[in-house]
C-alpha cells in the first residue's frame, strides 16, 4: 500500500507534464481507467485483511480524488491555452472597410421639402398635390389675375397655348383643393414650378411649398405665429423675423417675411425671402369667399 | 419708380433722415430696391466760365483755356473737344477734391501750366457720361459751389412698387404716404386754373368711350419751343430717370412725375380736322416717338385724326405729330384711358413706358385736370405762349365710380387679432385721404379716394390698417383650431419610404428638368410625343418629358464625364404623356445604374458589371414594399430606349404599369456612354398602391423540399416554367425557388439546364414521403408534356 502515494505523486506529475489534452487523456486512463494503476490498487484491496480494508479503501479513492482534481485543472488549463491559440490565430484586421453598398441619399430640395412637411404635418396639415401643366384659369384666373393684370408680368410664364400653361406657382393646387373640400382645409402645397426666367440665379425649373389654412377664427396673427414658429424651427435657431406689407393679387393682407439670421459677416445679414399671406376674394364653386388664410411660397 | 429725395422733402418734410425714411417706407410696403447719391463725392468745384480757348501749342487735341471763377482767372489745360469760350461749365480748382480721392494739384501738360480741371460728368460720379465737360445753363452763376448750384446733396431713390399702388406712382402720392407714416403735413402741389387768353380749342371725339371715359385738352398758341427747359427741372427729372428732351416733353414728364398723370402734347399744325379716340382697324400703321414703325393690331386704342393714326393711346406717340424745337402750336393731351383698354397692349408691342406703366396700373380718374392746368402754368413759365380753353370730353358711365366700402370695427378686431380703438381707425383712415361716415357704432362707411381704386372691399381696408399700424406691431399668435386626424392608409407605401429604399440600395436622387430637348425626347419615346412648349427658353428645353429617363441618361453623361463610372439615380416626377388627344401627368418613378455591381472594394476583386438582374432585384424589392409583390409580373417586351433582347414590361393586372432593361446600344453610342446601361420606370401610384396585411398562421409542422435539375429548350421563359409547377404543386406547395441556370459542357447545345428547389408544408401536418413523390411526379409530367422538360441525369 506504500504505493500509493508514489502512484500519486507520479501521477501528478504525469498530469502537468501533459502538454495537450490528449497526452492529457493518457494519464488519465494510466492512472485511473479500468486497467489503471490506481484502479489496479482498488482490485488489490481483497488481498487485505478485513480490518485494513476500509482505510486502504479509502485512501486510494482519496487518491484517485486528488488526481481527478488535478487532471481537471490542467485539462481546463490546457483547453482554454488551445482555445485562445485559436482565437489568435482568427484574428482579423477590423479596420479593413466593409463588404457591400454603399447608401445613396436624397437630393437637397426633397430633403428639405420634406423637413417642411414634416413640421407642418405635426400641425394638422396634409400635403396636397396637383397638375404642372395648368390651365390657365386654375393658374391665373381663379387667383385673382385676369388676363392683362401687371401681376402676370412678374411670372415669366411658359405657354403651350392661349389657356394652357407650366404652372408659375403652386397656388392652383389650393383652388383644385378648395373645389374639391369643405373648411377647415389645412394644406401644404409643394412642387416644382415654371417660370421663363434663366440666369446664374434663376432656373427656369424651381420648387415652392405653399401652405394653406381655411377655418372659423383665424387671424393675422395666427399667420404671424405659424411664420415665426416654422421658420425658427425650420433653421434651428432664433432667427428674426421681420413682416413687411406686400403685394398678391389672391392674399390680403399680403406679406412678404425677412429674416435676418446674423451670420457674424460685416455686410451683415442673408436676407431670404418668402411670400405669405391670406388668400382672399378667391371665389369657391359655390360662390363664397373662402374665409381662409394662407400660403407660404418659398422664393 | 425712382426719384428725387429732395423733392419728396420739398412737399413733406419729417424729422427723420434718410435711412430712417428708406425703412420707412419700406416697412409700409414700397419696397426701396437702391438710394444712390445723386452725386460722387467731391468738394472744391465751383461754377466756372471759359473766356477763351486756344489750341495747345504740343498737342493737337488739347486746348489751353482761360477759366473764370467771378474773382481771378486761370489757366487749364483741357482735352474735351466741346470747351469752348463762352461755355459755362464744373470747374475743379486746385485743391479741389474729386470722387476716389483725386486732389486736383497744379500740373504742367506738355509743357503747359494747368491750374485746375474742367471735368465731365462721370469725373463727378454725376452719371456715366464721359461725352465732354459738362455744359451749364447760360445763367449759372459763375463761381457758385457747384453742389449748391445743382443741388446734389440728394439721393435718389429707387422703388419697387407692388402693381396694386400705381398711386404711389408719383412724388405726390409718395409725398402723401409719407405724410401718413408721419403725421406730417403734405405740401400739396397747387394747380390754379390757368385763363384763357385765346378762344382756340380742337375738337376732340371718343368713339371708345369705355377705353377712354375722359379726354381733356388744351390749345395752347405761339410758344418758343426753341429755349432751354430751366436747370431745376433738368435735376429732378433726371433724378427720376427722365432724360430731359425739349421743354416741352420735359413738361409733361415733370407732371407725370409729379402728380401721376401721363401727358402727350401734339404739334397743333400737324393735327388735320379733329381727334377721334377710337380702336384701330385693320392693318393700320403708325411711326412711333421712337422711330420704330408698327403694324397695329385691330383694336388697339388710338388717338386719331382725319389722316389716320397719331399715337397709341397711353402708350407712346407718333413720330409725326411729335412737338419739335420749331413747333409753335401745342395741343396738349390728359387723359383717363381705363387700364384694361391699356393693359398688356404695349407688352404685346415689345413695349413698356413710363406712360402704359402708370395706365395700366391705374390712373386717378380725377387728376386730368388738374394736371392740364400744372402743365399750362409751368408752360408760360418756361416757354411762353397763349393758351386757348380747357375741353373736356366725358362719359361719366364709363368713369370708375366712387367706392364706398362698409368697414366693421368687429372685422378689423377678429382678423387683426386685437381691439383697434375706433378713433385710430378713423384717424389712419382719414390719414389716407378717405371719409368715413359712421353708419352705426363700430360700423363705418368709407368713402374711398379716386387715386385708390386699389381699395374696393373691407379686407382691402383693414389691409391699410394693418400696414399703417405697422405689421410687425400686431399680436402674434399659435392658431388653435381641431386637431382631425389627418389620414394615413396602411395599404399605400409613401413615395418617402420608396426614396428611402432605393437609397438604402445605393442610388442618389436627381431632380432634373421636366423639359428637354425633342430630339432627345424622340430617341427614347418612339411612343409618345412630347408636347412642346410655344416659348421654351431655350432649344435643349423644349419639350416637356414624357418619360424621366432622358433626363436620368443625361445626369449618366455628366456623371461619367466626370470619372464616376458606378452610378445609381432615381428621380420622381410627373410625365406628360398625349393619349387620345387627351394629356395625361403621370407620376412616375425611374431609376438608372450603370458601372460595377459593388463599389470598388478589397472584397470584390476584379468588379464586375451590373446586369439586368441587379435591376430586376432592385424593382422586385421595391414593387414588395407595399406587400403585393405577386400581382406584379414581368414580360419580354420591346421599349424603344431599350435593348431589344433585356427588356420588360411590369404588369399588373394585364395592365402595363411600366418598364425596364438595358439602354439600347444605338442611344448608349449616341450619349457617348459606357455600357451597360439599365433603366427601369414605373407608375408611381402603382408601387404606392399595396395591400393590407393578413393574418396567416405560422405551420408548426416541417417542411419538406424536393431539388429537380429540369433541361428545357433555351427559349422557354422561367416564369411559364414557374407557373406550371406552380399549379401542379399543389396548395401546400410553398414556394419554387431556382438556385442554377447552367448552360455548358454536359448540356446540349440550344437547352439549357435549371435547377429548382419546390418546398411543401402543410398547416397542420406532416407530409408523408408518398404525397410528396406524387406532387413531384405530376410536376415533372406537367413540365414534360409543356414544355418538353427532361430531368437532366
Amino acid at each position: 500500500m506504500e504505493n500509493i502515494e508514489s502512484l500519486l505523486t507520479q501521477g501528478i506529475e504525469a498530469v502537468e507534464q501533459a502538454t495537450s489534452t490528449q497526452d492529457l487523456d493518457q494519464v488519465r486512463v494510466q492512472y485511473l481507467g479500468k486497467k489503471g494503476h490506481l484502479t489496479q490498487l482498488l482490485k488489490g484491496l481483497g488481498q487485505l485483511s478485513a480490518e485494513e480494508r476500509p482505510q486502504a479503501g479509502a485512501r486510494i479513492n482519496e487518491a484517485k480524488q486528488a488526481l481527478q482534481a488535478q487532471l481537471n485543472i490542467r485539462k481546463d488549463a490546457l483547453e482554454s491555452e488551445a482555445l485562445n491559440a485559436k482565437l489568435a490565430a482568427e484574428t482579423i484586421d477590423v479596420t479593413l472597410p466593409g463588404r457591400g453598398q454603399e447608401l445613396g441619399g436624397l437630393h437637397p430640395v426633397t430633403k428639405t421639402l420634406e423637413r417642411i412637411e414634416a413640421f407642418f404635418a405635426g400641425i394638422g396639415y396634409s400635403v396636397a398635390e396637383g397638375p404642372e401643366i395648368e390651365d390657365d384659369y386654375h393658374n391665373f384666373e381663379a387667383l385673382n389675375i385676369p388676363e392683362h393684370h401687371p401681376a402676370r408680368a412678374m411670372h415669366d410664364t411658359f405657354y403651350f397655348n392661349a389657356n394652357t400653361l407650366l404652372r408659375t406657382h403652386t397656388s392652383p393646387v389650393q383652388i383644385r383643393t378648395m373645389e374639391e373640400q369643405k373648411p377647415p382645409v389645412r394644406i401644404i402645397c409643394p412642387g416644382r414650378v415654371y417660370r421663363c426666367d434663366y440666369d446664374q440665379t434663376h432656373s427656369p425649373m424651381f420648387h415652392q411649398v405653399e401652405g394653406l389654412l381655411v377655418d372659423k377664427n383665424i387671424s393675422f396673427a395666427d399667420l404671424k405665429g405659424t411664420l415665426e414658429q416654422f421658420l425658427r424651427e425650420f433653421f434651428e435657431e432664433d432667427v428674426k423675423v421681420r413682416f413687411r406689407p406686400s403685394y398678391f393679387p389672391f392674399t390680403e393682407p399680403s406679406i412678404e417675411v425677412d429674416i435676418d439670421r446674423g451670420d457674424g459677416k460685416p455686410e451683415g445679414v442673408r436676407i431670404r425671402r418668402y411670400r405669405p399671406g391670406r388668400v382672399h376674394r378667391l371665389r369657391l364653386r359655390h360662390g363664397r369667399r373662402a374665409p381662409g388664410h394662407a400660403a407660404l411660397r418659398r422664393q | 419708380m425712382k426719384f428725387s429725395e429732395q423733392w419728396l422733402r420739398e412737399l413733406v418734410n419729417p424729422a427723420i433722415d434718410s435711412d430712417a425714411l428708406v425703412a420707412q417706407i419700406t416697412m409700409a410696403g414700397l419696397e426701396v430696391d437702391e438710394v444712390v447719391p445723386v452725386a460722387g463725392k467731391f468738394s472744391g468745384v465751383v461754377v466756372g466760365e471759359i473766356l477763351s480757348a486756344e489750341p495747345h501749342p504740343n498737342a493737337d487735341k488739347l486746348q489751353v483755356c482761360k477759366v473764370s471763377d467771378g474773382h481771378e482767372e486761370f489757366q487749364v489745360v483741357c482735352g474735351a473737344p466741346n470747351a469752348r469760350a463762352g461755355l459755362k461749365t464744373s470747374f475743379a480748382k486746385v485743391g479741389a477734391v474729386l470722387p476716389g480721392d483725386f486732389k486736383i494739384k497744379k500740373a504742367k501738360l506738355r509743357q503747359v501750366e494747368s491750374f485746375g480741371m474742367l471735368c465731365a460728368e462721370d469725373e463727378l460720379g454725376l452719371s456715366e457720361d464721359h461725352g465732354g465737360i459738362m455744359e451749364l445753363a447760360a445763367d449759372a452763376p459763375v463761381g457758385h459751389c457747384l453742389r449748391d448750384y445743382l443741388g446734389l446733396n440728394d439721393q435718389i431713390v429707387d422703388v419697387d412698387l407692388t402693381p396694386n399702388r400705381g398711386d404711389c406712382l408719383s412724388i405726390t402720392g409718395l409725398a402723401r404716404e409719407v405724410g401718413v407714416l408721419n403725421k406730417a403735413k403734405v405740401r400739396f402741389v397747387d394747380a390754379e386754373p390757368v385763363e384763357a387768353r385765346i378762344k382756340d380749342a380742337f375738337p376732340v371725339e371718343v368713339e371708345d368711350k369705355a377705353g377712354c371715359p375722359r379726354y381733356v385738352g388744351r390749345v395752347i398758341r405761339g410758344i418758343d419751343a426753341g429755349v432751354q427747359s430751366p436747370l431745376w427741372m433738368v435735376e429732378k427729372l433726371r433724378r427720376a430717370g427722365i432724360r430731359s428732351i425739349d421743354p416741352v416733353v420735359d413738361v409733361t414728364n415733370y407732371v407725370m412725375i409729379e402728380l401721376g398723370q401721363p401727358m402727350h402734347a401734339f404739334d397743333l399744325n400737324q393735327l388735320h380736322g379733329n381727334i377721334v379716340v377710337r380702336p384701330a382697324g385693320a392693318r393700320e400703321k403708325l411711326t412711333l416717338l421712337d422711330g420704330q414703325e408698327v403694324e397695329l393690331t385691330e383694336g388697339t386704342l388710338l388717338i386719331a385724326d382725319e389722316k389716320g393714326p397719331l399715337a397709341m393711346a397711353g402708350v407712346m406717340g407718333g413720330e409725326h405729330s411729335g412737338v419739335t424745337a420749331e413747333t409753335r402750336d401745342i395741343f396738349l393731351e390728359s387723359a383717363f384711358f381705363a387700364p384694361l383698354a391699356i393693359a398688356g397692349r404695349a407688352r404685346s408691342y415689345g413695349l413698356h413706358t413710363d406712360s402704359s406703366h402708370r395706365f395700366e396700373r391705374g390712373v386717378d380718374w380725377q387728376l386730368q385736370r388738374k394736371a392740364i392746368e400744372r402743365a399750362t402754368a409751368l408752360l408760360l413759365e418756361i416757354v411762353g405762349g397763349q393758351p386757348g380753353p380747357v375741353t373736356e370730353v366725358k362719359s361719366a358711365e364709363h368713369l370708375p365710380a366712387a367706392a364706398t366700402v362698409r368697414l366693421r370695427h368687429a372685422r378689423v378686431n377678429q382678423l387683426l387679432a386685437f381691439e383697434m380703438p375706433a378713433i385710430e381707425i378713423e384717424e389712419i383712415l382719414e390719414r389716407l385721404g378717405m371719409r368715413l361716415s359712421q353708419v352705426e357704432t363700430g360700423v363705418w362707411d368709407v368713402a374711398v379716394p379716386s387715386y385708390r381704386f386699389d381699395i374696393d372691399i373691407e379686407v382691402d381696408l383693414i389691409e391699410e390698417l394693418a400696414r399703417v399700424y405697422g405689421y410687425n406691431n400686431l399680436p402674434v399668435k399659435t392658431p388653435t383650431a381641431e386637431l382631425p386626424f389627418t389620414p394615413h392608409q396602411e395599404s399605400r407605401v409613401e413615395t418617402r419610404q420608396m426614396r428611402r429604399h432605393l437609397i438604402a440600395l445605393g442610388y442618389q436622387e436627381a431632380i432634373t428638368y421636366s423639359f428637354i430637348e425633342a430630339g432627345l425626347q424622340k430617341q427614347f419615346d418612339d411612343q409618345y410625343e412630347g408636347v412642346a412648349l410655344a416659348n421654351p427658353i431655350s432649344a435643349e428645353m423644349a419639350v416637356m418629358r414624357t418619360s424621366l429617363w432622358p433626363g436620368l441618361a443625361k445626369a449618366l453623361q455628366y456623371n461619367q464625364n466626370r470619372q464616376q463610372d458606378r452610378v445609381r439615380l432615381f428621380e420622381t416626377g410627373q410625365r406628360f404623356l398625349t393619349q387620345d388627344a387627351e394629356l395625361v401627368q403621370e407620376n412616375v418613378i425611374a431609376g438608372l445604374i450603370a458601372g460595377s455591381r459593388e463599389p470598388e472594394g478589397w472584397t470584390t476583386g476584379k468588379a464586375q458589371k451590373v446586369d439586368f438582374y441587379d435591376l430586376k432585384g432592385h424593382v422586385e424589392s421595391l414593387l414588395s414594399l407595399g406587400g403585393a409583390a405577386e400581382q406584379f409580373s414581368f414580360r419580354a417586351a420591346s421599349h424603344g430606349a431599350l435593348h431589344p433582347g433585356q427588356s420588360a414590361a411590369i404588369e399588373r393586372d394585364g395592365k402595363v404599369i411600366g418598364y425596364m432593361g438595358a439602354l439600347h446600344p444605338s442611344l448608349v453610342k449616341s450619349l457617348d456612354l459606357d455600357a451597360p446601361v439599365f433603366l427601369f420606370e414605373i407608375s408611381l401610384e402603382e408601387v404606392a398602391r399595396g395591400r393590407l396585411p393578413r393574418f396567416s398562421e405560422l405551420s408548426k409542422f416541417p417542411e419538406s423540399r424536393r431539388d429537380l435539375a429540369l433541361i428545357v429548350d433555351e427559349k422557354i421563359a422561367f416564369e411559364d416554367l414557374r407557373q406550371v409547377a406552380q399549379k401542379e404543386g399543389g396548395e401546400y406547395l410553398k414556394s419554387v425557388r431556382l438556385f442554377d441556370v447552367y448552360q455548358g459542357q454536359g448540356i446540349e447545345a440550344g437547352r439549357k439546364s435549371l435547377a429548382v428547389g419546390l418546398t411543401w408544408q402543410h398547416p397542420s401536418r406532416t407530409l408523408n414521403d408518398e404525397e410528396i413523390n406524387g406532387t413531384i411526379q405530376a410536376v415533372v409530367a406537367a413540365l414534360k408534356s409543356e414544355f418538353g422538360a427532361t430531368l437532366r441525369e
